[in-house]
């Protein structure tokens, strides 16, 4: 290295400090802590004492451990990829030449900006059974009345809509990434007679793939990590139907004392994360393109 | 923009009826009306959480639900600002608020200058690491930062909350390094000829030309830290530290929610982010794409 080099290193470093310190903090020695952690019995306070694999153990035996994993992964594969399907539709929608896209692009984002917890409250009322606005609406059309956060099979379903008030947002990346595929691609399968399916089909959507993927990414790890609705809108009922695993680990952690086996979950929750994440970033080498566009 | 295409191509097509073009005509009116469906969707929550707002108690408990309030109560909104001590909650958010934008402003654009304007060995597998940490969920490093904050004595204070933000967010420093990047780098070439340190170059020229994107940090962090609610929720227990997505519980922990001065202080906290939304519109649009496309 030369003396310039070397310079340019340390000076390059200093700027980056604040995140070295913050990786190092925050979130390195956190994940180690926590590892460590996930081999003990510890109520917190006091110290921990080292239990070997037990937290492990007894998780493969607890009954909430495995509904909080289902109804996690019941609420991530239905919101993602319908995420994906109203973000796709949305923004093909907002491509075309109409006057008046910024109206609709300001509605359809602005959810996305708000508070989940504002948003949350105004869902229970919403979908309260005999004064909520769905109901109402879904009487006019000739449907009963749903007790849409008091049924078991609904209350997932109820939180899983909820989520798609923030497919505004991806639409908006979505239609950022078709704006950049090249006009001449369209031109051209309109000259070999192309329809607008076809346009669709075989130049739109695979070359939104990016950002598909993206939104898959994204989704998975918010989907995993789902807690706030159901905190508030349920918590976690009827009959655990709506208990995640995140707000059942936040029951362990700051309810039950349960430091140590909470410190377990959280762990078996980030080797899902990164598995799945490595999963699916191998399996979209298969479908995502990044030869043309963005 | 390929809002625009096809324009001249219009404009010169043969008067006889073209059957691309009625299809492209339908195209553009199923696009409307899904996008008029969609945004009314998207907007019904805030319709519904206002028009509840106003309602009086006798109006709340009509059954089928009034779709537009019969008398407009504006008492609710002085009644649920007494009903809570809303003015403390307010100060606390926007006391941490304020300095979590600060912190996030501060951090990441020097860390982004860092990743971005210097040229120094190791610079882009770091950057690589950088990006590696949104893939860690944040449960796996809650419990061990709760521990060590509560040996701090931080728990009951906002420094867990605004402390994190001084040392960068992957997010914000890819956002700031996209566009950082895109500044000609003559720039910084000619100065370092007259002899100016990175750090006058930061602060002279790069800051300045940077604003925009400062602008889209500084709002989506102000947003973040005012939309939280996991933070609070663990690290303030004492009722007079409470923010606003704490605080706001409070209206439900009585046997009989009282929905309309729920929704009344709903509306108070979502109004400042909605009039944010409408006012700084296009940096939203920005940042979300700039911190989405590759």
């Amino acid at each position: 290295m030369s003396r310039r080099e070397r310079y340019n290193l340390m000076i390059g470093l200093l700027f980056i400090s604040p995140w070295i310190i913050g990786f190092l903090a925050f979130l390195v020695y956190p994940i180690v802590s926590s590892a460590y952690l996930s081999f003990t019995r510890f109520s917190g306070f006091g110290v921990a004492q080292w239990i070997g694999w037990g937290n492990y153990t007894r998780m493969a035996q607890d009954a909430l451990f495995w509904k909080s994993l289902y109804n996690t992964a019941y609420y991530t594969l239905l919101a993602v990829p319908i995420g994906v399907v109203v973000a796709t539709v949305l923004a093909v929608a907002m491509n075309q030449r109409l006057r008046e896209i910024p109206i609709y692009r300001a509605a359809l984002y602005l959810p996305s900006v708000l508070p989940i917890y504002a948003l949350s409250f105004i869902f229970i009322w919403l979908l309260n059974p005999r004064y909520g606005l769905l109901n109402l609406v879904l009487r006019w059309f000739g449907v009963p009345p749903i007790d849409w956060l008091g049924n078991p099979e609904w209350a997932k379903f109820s939180i899983v809509l909820l989520a798609q008030l923030g497919a505004g947002q991806y639409a908006l990346i979505f239609l950022a990434s078709i704006r950049g595929i090249p006009q001449t691609l369209y031109d051209s399968a309109e000259i070999d007679g192309a329809t607008q399916w076809h346009k669709f089909r075989f130049i739109t959507l695979p070359l939104i793939t990016p950002v598909i993927l993206y939104d898959v990414i994204i989704g998975l790890g918010l989907g995993l990590q789902v807690f706030a609705p159901s905190y508030i809108i349920t918590s976690g009922g009827p009959v655990n139907s709506t208990l995640f695993y995140v707000y059942y680990l936040y029951n362990n952690a700051f309810r039950y004392s349960q430091v140590g086996y909470a410190s377990a979950l959280s762990w078996v929750l980030f080797i899902l994360s990164v598995v799945l994440a490595y999963g699916i970033f191998r399996w979209s080498r298969r479908w995502v393109n990044y030869e043309v566009g963005s | 923009m390929s809002t625009l295409e096809s324009k001249e191509t219009d404009l010169l097509s043969p008067r006889t009826p073209d059957p691309r073009r009625s299809a492209r005509n339908r195209g553009l009116w199923l696009s409307r009306i899904i996008l008029i469906v969609a945004a009314i969707l998207y907007v019904t929550p805030i319709y519904w959480m206002v028009t509840t707002a106003v309602k009086g108690p006798t109006e709340l408990a009509v059954y089928p639900p009034t779709l537009l309030p019969q008398q407009w109560h504006w008492e609710n909104f002085s009644k649920a600002i007494n009903f809570i001590p809303f003015g403390r909650y307010l100060v606390n958010t926007l006391v941490i608020t304020l300095f979590s934008m600060v912190g996030a402003v501060i951090s990441n654009l020097i860390v982004a200058y860092g990743f971005s304007r210097i040229q120094w060995r190791g610079r882009d597998l770091i950057f690589g690491l950088v990006v590696a940490t949104i893939f860690v969920p944040f449960p796996v490093t809650v419990i061990p930062l709760f521990v060590t904050f509560a040996k701090l004595g931080w728990i009951n204070t906002f420094l867990p909350l605004i402390v994190p933000t001084f040392f960068g967010n992957p997010f914000y420093i890819f956002l700031l390094r996209q566009f950082l990047m895109q500044i000609p780098f003559e720039i910084s070439e000619s100065a370092k000829v007259d002899g100016a340190s990175e750090w006058q170059i930061l602060w002279y020229l790069i800051l300045p030309l940077a604003r925009p994107a400062i602008a889209v940090v500084a709002i989506f962090a102000a947003i973040a830290a005012w939309n939280d609610f996991f933070g609070p929720l663990i690290y303030l227990q004492d009722e007079s530290k409470y923010t606003l997505s704490i605080g706001l519980q409070m209206f439900r922990s009585t046997h009989q929610v009282e929905w309309s001065l729920l929704m009344a202080a709903s509306t108070l906290v979502v109004l400042p982010v909605i009039i944010i939304f409408l006012l700084f519109q296009r940096s939203f649009i920005e940042g979300i794409t700039l911190g989405s496309i590759k």
